[in-house]
């Protein structure tokens, strides 16, 4: 008994040392920061709130963080308590993205993202259109056709009815000249289903942000056809949706905001926080290693950005039925 | 012979002392949080990501795997002890278990859920270090209409727990299914019985709604009925450890559960509580002794629990070699894979070859680590039972409450959790099974999904399911386990009278 009580004790110390942060090296910015994660741990937002963090105390920019998850609902049931218990608090942030706008829209919730203050979109990822490598759909013009003919025909596998990939699909239809709601879209609960429904042949095609496809195209076993950012993805050759020819972007992106009520003074100290952590050669190094696309745009002309997205979003959405 | 060399390199890196600490260290945290219902591995390594940014990639997923493992363990204990299953894959435990344990069996019925999931943690382990590849590319063959067909398998075996009352069962089944299909729909996007609640939005957790059936309903049926001086729960009787009799009826169920469970690990829509459904069934069926089945039959604790470490097992066999996550928990190591900048997919084994066979190895020593933990644990935990009851179940609620708060922080779930409970016990009073509900809250949604996606690929054609080879196969299956032993029966009778 006494030495599985020692062995674990040497284990619970281990964690706690494991866990410590260099001292700090540059001016301290903030004391410290609250840092509200509206969805659970381990996810893309969790990541970046966390990523954040990392790159700020090994700057010595703010001396503690606190975190919060509040999970659920595309991150409806977090932003209301966000917005309620952090009204007017300088040093609270909030971690959030194009998923919260289309969950506050579908979700007809009274609280969305117009109800907090943007301070910077920090990264982003384009849509990628995949195939099976199998599959006898060559290149984009081939599933062009298809989806032109017969929308109905091509089950295009991907996330959640509503979500970011359903709504590519339906710009894509759209710009097409097809009603959204022909779609055959089969939505599957998270990536590992659907990665394995295209694999599997199980679909004509696949839809989602890029990393979620990436090692399969790498190991030749999806093609990908066309991605959906502005530019092409930094490393790869797949032509974007622009390129061949349709006027459809799209990209997921996450950020950061501030509750309301704070001065414009406070939320210039926020957003200088932000510029100073996106300097840092750990955020670079983060970025690298997860492969996030540096999407970095700050205050108005973020705020600018965010209010065309919900207004595209809004009428995807009122296409397919669920606005 | 290659394999035999990598998992040699493997054990070398799994067995330096550092990494077995780490080991031991995920054992043993998985190990607690498998007994706080609510609290899963999926949270837990969620919460241990932060690790990531501070140890290096091998040492950080020996503990995670630890965890993992540890879970499975962990969740049986507090089924068969306290009727309240830790994790959803234990609900069938709590069947025979808890039964077992009143009886004054709570010892064989520890020991024998803790040899299982050593044997079918073993065997999965072997199998996965020499037939992921194949048994990956077999499951992606598995589309939406096979999983549905096998949902219709699950769904046959289901009967097997209604209870005397075929009525009160399914009741209770469609209950289950009911709380199972609230929250937004996948396929349409349209919230579906929420009440414009937001908290509803994303469903009712199932462990929430087990542990309302099982250990909040059961405290309040003591609590309502209790009289003075009468302790229903036998502390103890007889040895702790498993008899004759006891190796002999746990060996074969062992075997048949991992057998079970592994490949449906490997199944992107299998899950770990399908197989223990399942492996239930198929104890009971085989049985020699059915009627024993629902007052503490061994075999119901020995199979399910070797099938759902099994499958345990085999969720990690999609994400080592496409990089697919079929579990919450594998999901959450992915993101862990990432934050080293390790992008896992089918190349994994060739790029990161050191830190996979030193994974994989960790998989042996924790299974071992686990046994040689839980084993004289035992005799530690059957005294829980000699707490005076009020005390115990005060206890219980207490732990019940933790574990639903902590799933994720909302008083809602607690509410929901008791609201459960108060139902529960009015079941438990007027003798409706508990288990169907649990199961259909599990089984219908996964079976109502797959049957809509394979509807909305084979554009709305209903032949698909008899026109595709593997689901037909499942479908016959399914018939013959519903109306074999009745057209059986009826074969007998006629030669009988005929003769």
């Amino acid at each position: 008994m006494s030495t599985s009580r020692r062995s674990l004790l040497a284990a619970a110390a281990l964690l706690p040392a494991a866990l410590t942060l260099r001292p700090a090296v540059a001016q301290q910015r903030f004391e410290s920061i609250f840092m509200f994660i509206p969805a659970g741990p381990g996810g893309g937002w969790d990541g970046t709130g966390r990523a954040i963090e990392q790159a700020a105390r090994a700057a010595g920019l703010v001396g503690s963080f606190q975190f919060e998850n509040v999970g659920g609902a595309g991150g409806m049931v977090g932003l209301p308590r966000f917005v309620n218990q952090r009204r007017n608090q300088p040093n609270a942030l909030m971690v959030g993205g194009s998923v919260m706008v289309g969950a506050g829209i579908t979700n007809k919730s009274p609280i969305t993202i117009a109800n907090v203050q943007p301070i910077a979109r920090l990264t982003e990822e384009a849509g990628v259109i995949v195939v099976p490598a199998t599959s006898d759909i060559r290149t984009w013009q081939d599933l062009e056709a298809k989806l032109k003919a017969n929308p109905g025909g091509v089950p295009v596998g991907g996330g959640s009815a509503g979500g970011t990939d359903h709504i590519l699909l339906g710009l894509i239809l759209k710009a097409l000249g097809r009603n959204p709601r022909e779609a055959s879209y089969v939505a599957f609960a998270g990536g590992g289903p659907a990665n394995a429904a295209i694999l599997g042949g199980q679909v004509s095609a696949g839809i989602s942000g890029y990393s979620e496809f990436a090692e399969q195209i790498k190991a030749g076993r999806m093609r990908a056809l066309a991605t959906s950012g502005e530019r092409r993805i930094e490393g790869t050759d797949i032509p974007t949706l622009k390129e061949l020819g349709l006027d459809v972007t799209a990209a997921n992106w996450r950020g950061v905001f501030a509750g309301p009520g704070i001065t414009a003074a406070q939320r210039q100290a926020l957003i200088d926080l932000m510029v100073a952590v996106h300097a840092t050669p750990q955020w670079k190094e983060t970025l690298r290693a997860r492969v996030w696309a540096d999407a970095f745009l700050t205050g108005d002309a973020f705020a600018e950005y965010l209010k065309r997205d919900i207004t595209a979003t809004e009428s995807v959405l009122k296409d397919l039925g669920l606005a | 012979m290659e394999t035999l060399t990598a998992l040699a390199g493997g054990f070398a890196t799994a067995l330096t002392p550092t990494h077995l600490l780490f080991a031991f260290a995920g054992c043993f945290l998985g190990t607690a949080v498998g007994v706080l219902p609510g609290i899963g591995p999926a949270l837990t390594v969620a919460l241990l990501l932060p690790i990531t940014f501070q140890v290096p990639a091998t040492s950080a997923f020996i503990l995670f795997a630890g965890v993992y493992y540890g879970a499975m363990y962990g969740g049986s204990t507090t089924s068969i002890l306290l009727n309240t299953p830790g994790e959803s894959a234990t609900i069938i435990t709590a069947l025979e278990g808890f039964q077992m344990a009143r009886r004054g069996r709570a010892g064989p019925a520890l020991a024998t859920a803790a040899i299982g999931s050593f044997v079918a943690g073993t065997i999965a382990t072997i199998a996965l270090t020499f037939f992921a590849p194949i048994v990956v590319e077999l499951a992606l063959r598995l589309g939406p209409a096979e999983y549905f067909s096998l949902m219709v398998i699950a769904f046959v075996a289901v009967s097997s727990v209604l209870g005397a009352s075929v009525l009160r069962g399914l009741t209770t089944l469609f209950l289950g299914l009911l709380l199972g299909v609230v929250g937004v729909d996948l396929q349409t996007g349209q919230p579906r019985f929420t009440f414009g609640m937001i908290e509803f939005l994303d469903g009712i957790e199932v462990t929430i709604v087990a542990v309302g059936l099982f250990a909040v309903a059961e405290t309040l049926h003591l609590a309502t009925r209790r009289k003075h001086g009468e302790d229903e729960i036998l502390p103890l009787s007889g040895s702790l450890w498993l008899s004759r009799e006891d190796w002999a009826r746990s060996w074969k169920p062992w075997l048949r559960g991992a057998c079970i469970g592994f490949p449906f690990g490997a199944i992107p829509a299998g899950g770990s509580e399908l197989p223990t459904f399942l492996s239930y069934f198929m104890e009971k069926k085989l049985s020699r002794q059915p009627q024993q089945f629902g007052q503490g039959a061994i075999e119901g604790v020995a199979g399910p629990e070797a099938a759902n470490n099994a499958a345990a097992a085999g969720v990690l066999m999609p994400m080592l070699t496409l990089g697919l996550p079929t579990s919450v928990t594998a999901a959450i190591m992915l993101s862990a894979f990432q934050s080293y900048g390790i992008q896992p997919g089918p190349l994994l084994f060739v790029n990161q070859a050191e830190l996979i066979w030193g994974l994989i190895a960790s998989l042996y020593v924790g299974n071992l680590m686990l046994l040689v933990l839980n084993l004289p644990l035992i005799g530690l935990w059957v005294r829980i039972l000699k707490i005076p009851q009020p005390q115990l179940y005060a206890g219980i609620l207490v732990f019940a409450t933790i574990g639903a708060y902590g799933v994720s922080n909302s008083v809602i779930d607690l509410l929901v959790m008791y609201a459960v409970g108060v139902v529960g016990m009015l079941m438990k009073r007027y003798d409706f099974p508990v288990a169907p509900a649990v199961i259909g809250m599990i089984l219908g949604p996964l079976a109502e999904q797959a049957f809509r996606q394979a509807l909305t690929i084979s554009q709305g054609d209903w032949t698909t399911f008899v026109t595709r080879p593997i689901s037909a196969v499942f479908l016959t299956i399914a018939l013959a386990l519903a109306g074999g032993p009745a057209v059986w029966r009826a074969v007998v009778m006629t030669r009988r009278a005929s003769a």
